[in-house]
């Protein structure tokens, strides 16, 4: 059996966070929809080849955030919750804007200033686009 | 019966050039263990304790529920221990083992056998003395699998193998893992092997486990934290504050105890963070081992 997803040795992200993400990005592009079940934690430590509470890890933070509930005995579903496809990726877009804003900080860039940076990279948009992925 | 798999209090054993002190260990049925330390502090030691083929001079030894002190011979059915040094007949055929080990192991499963056959890539005719250090390692590994083991006791598993016989030997590894019953405690220098398979992990050095949690907490706890520092802030003065790495403008410092309130509790001091940065458990390991050896010394100096 093809593992769900593959996690990157190389990430130097704890493997629970890439476990997470992953699944956030399942949900997002739609893979896995509203009442989807998911796999049961020991079968999807054993597909990665990572340990049990590394799993447990990912689900419990999930669970906490509302993406996904546990029904006692049954196993783990996506959570009910209107666009939460969009309200994930809203996410994603906030958390990259939280490190925009740190880095910014560090430069000592105003609110004003990051506005201007942002359109004068959109103004090059044909270079980002060609660019893109590949850091 | 408790759904410990393993559960040693205090166990002391004295050599004349090496002492185990007091070693407690605690593994859940179905949940693997990492066993992590430099060559010579006391991993093996351990090991045999729990095997029931060194006796302690103290403490106590239960494997999967027998007292290992009075009952090694009813665990050992249901223990599987595989090492480098695992005695197989060099003129023999793996098949000629294969029926040895099922004359004597009732629980002995045929068709888990030939599947492992089949993954490792090893045929039953082929004679022991002609096989590759990988294929040995994978022969004896089959060889104890296929008795069904309650527990799995792994010296080094993966040390030199190629990255193939590597991912089969892990994937067999997890596979065991499918039955909730079933546990395995492992030893490795592979600290990345330990820190992907491993739900606790044990670090021993010198004789004495220095700590043993489960993995998340321990990656979960530590940080590198890269600072800038006032000049007139003392770095010994932060709680937590394990090891304090200075390099000019920027210190970068490790904490045991990460967590939100203590950054904003050292930044109280005038500190400014920069970026904190999760360890792997290789570093974790280092920086453990350091500051356990700190530790001792003071407290042989005092």
């Amino acid at each position: 059996m093809n593992p769900v997803f593959i996690l990157s040795q190389k990430d130097s992200r704890p493997m629970y966070l890439q476990i997470i993400e992953q699944i956030k990005n399942k949900i997002a592009v739609g893979d896995w929809s509203q009442g989807h079940k998911l796999p049961s934690i020991r079968e999807l430590a054993i597909s990665l080849r990572v340990s049990v509470i590394t799993v447990k890890r990912a689900y419990q933070d999930l669970e906490n955030e509302q993406v996904i509930y546990t029904q006692q005995g049954k196993g783990s579903y996506v959570a009910d919750g209107e666009n939460m496809g969009i309200k994930l990726k809203q996410q994603e877009l906030d958390d990259l804007l939280i490190n925009v804003l740190k880095t910014a900080k560090i430069l000592g860039m105003t609110e004003q200033e990051i506005t201007q940076r942002i359109h004068s990279l959109q103004k090059n948009k044909s270079i980002n686009e060609q660019g893109e992925g590949y850091e | 019966m408790s759904n410990l798999a393993l559960n040693l209090n205090n166990v002391s054993i004295h050599y004349p050039h090496f002492d185990l002190k007091n070693v407690n260990l605690k593994l859940e049925s179905g949940s693997i263990m990492g066993l992590i330390g430099p060559n010579g502090a006391g991993k093996s030691t351990t090991i045999r304790i729990l095997m029931g083929l060194l006796l302690p001079d103290s403490g106590d030894v239960e494997v999967l529920g027998y007292n290992m002190l009075t009952d090694a011979d009813k665990a050992r059915w249901d223990i599987g221990y595989a090492s480098e040094d695992l005695r197989l007949y060099e003129k023999m055929s793996i098949g000629w083992h294969m029926q040895f080990i099922k004359d004597m192991f009732p629980k002995w499963d045929d068709t888990y056998a030939m599947d492992l056959l089949t993954k490792f890539d090893l045929k039953p005719e082929l004679k022991i003395k002609g096989l590759s250090h990988g294929q040995r390692v994978k022969a004896s590994l089959l060889l104890i699998l296929a008795r069904r083991p309650k527990l799995l006791v792994l010296d080094e598993p993966t040390t030199g193998l190629d990255p193939v016989a590597r991912m089969e030997t892990l994937n067999e590894m997890m596979e065991i893992l499918r039955d909730e019953d079933r546990s395995i405690i492992f030893s490795s220098h592979n600290t990345a092997d330990i820190e992907q398979l491993s739900d606790q992990i044990t670090f021993i050095d010198r004789g004495h486990v220095v700590n043993s949690n489960d993995k998340e907490s321990f990656i979960e706890s530590w940080r590198r934290i890269r600072v800038s520092i006032p000049d007139n802030v003392n770095t010994s003065q932060l709680q937590h504050m394990v090891e304090n790495h200075n390099n000019f403008h920027t210190d970068v410092l490790l904490t045991n105890h990460y967590s939100n309130d203590l950054m904003t509790q050292w930044k109280s001091f005038g500190i400014e963070i920069n970026s904190i940065e999760a360890m792997t458990l290789e570093e974790i390991f280092l920086a453990e081992v350091t500051s356990s050896r700190k530790i001792v010394k003071q407290e042989t100096v005092l």
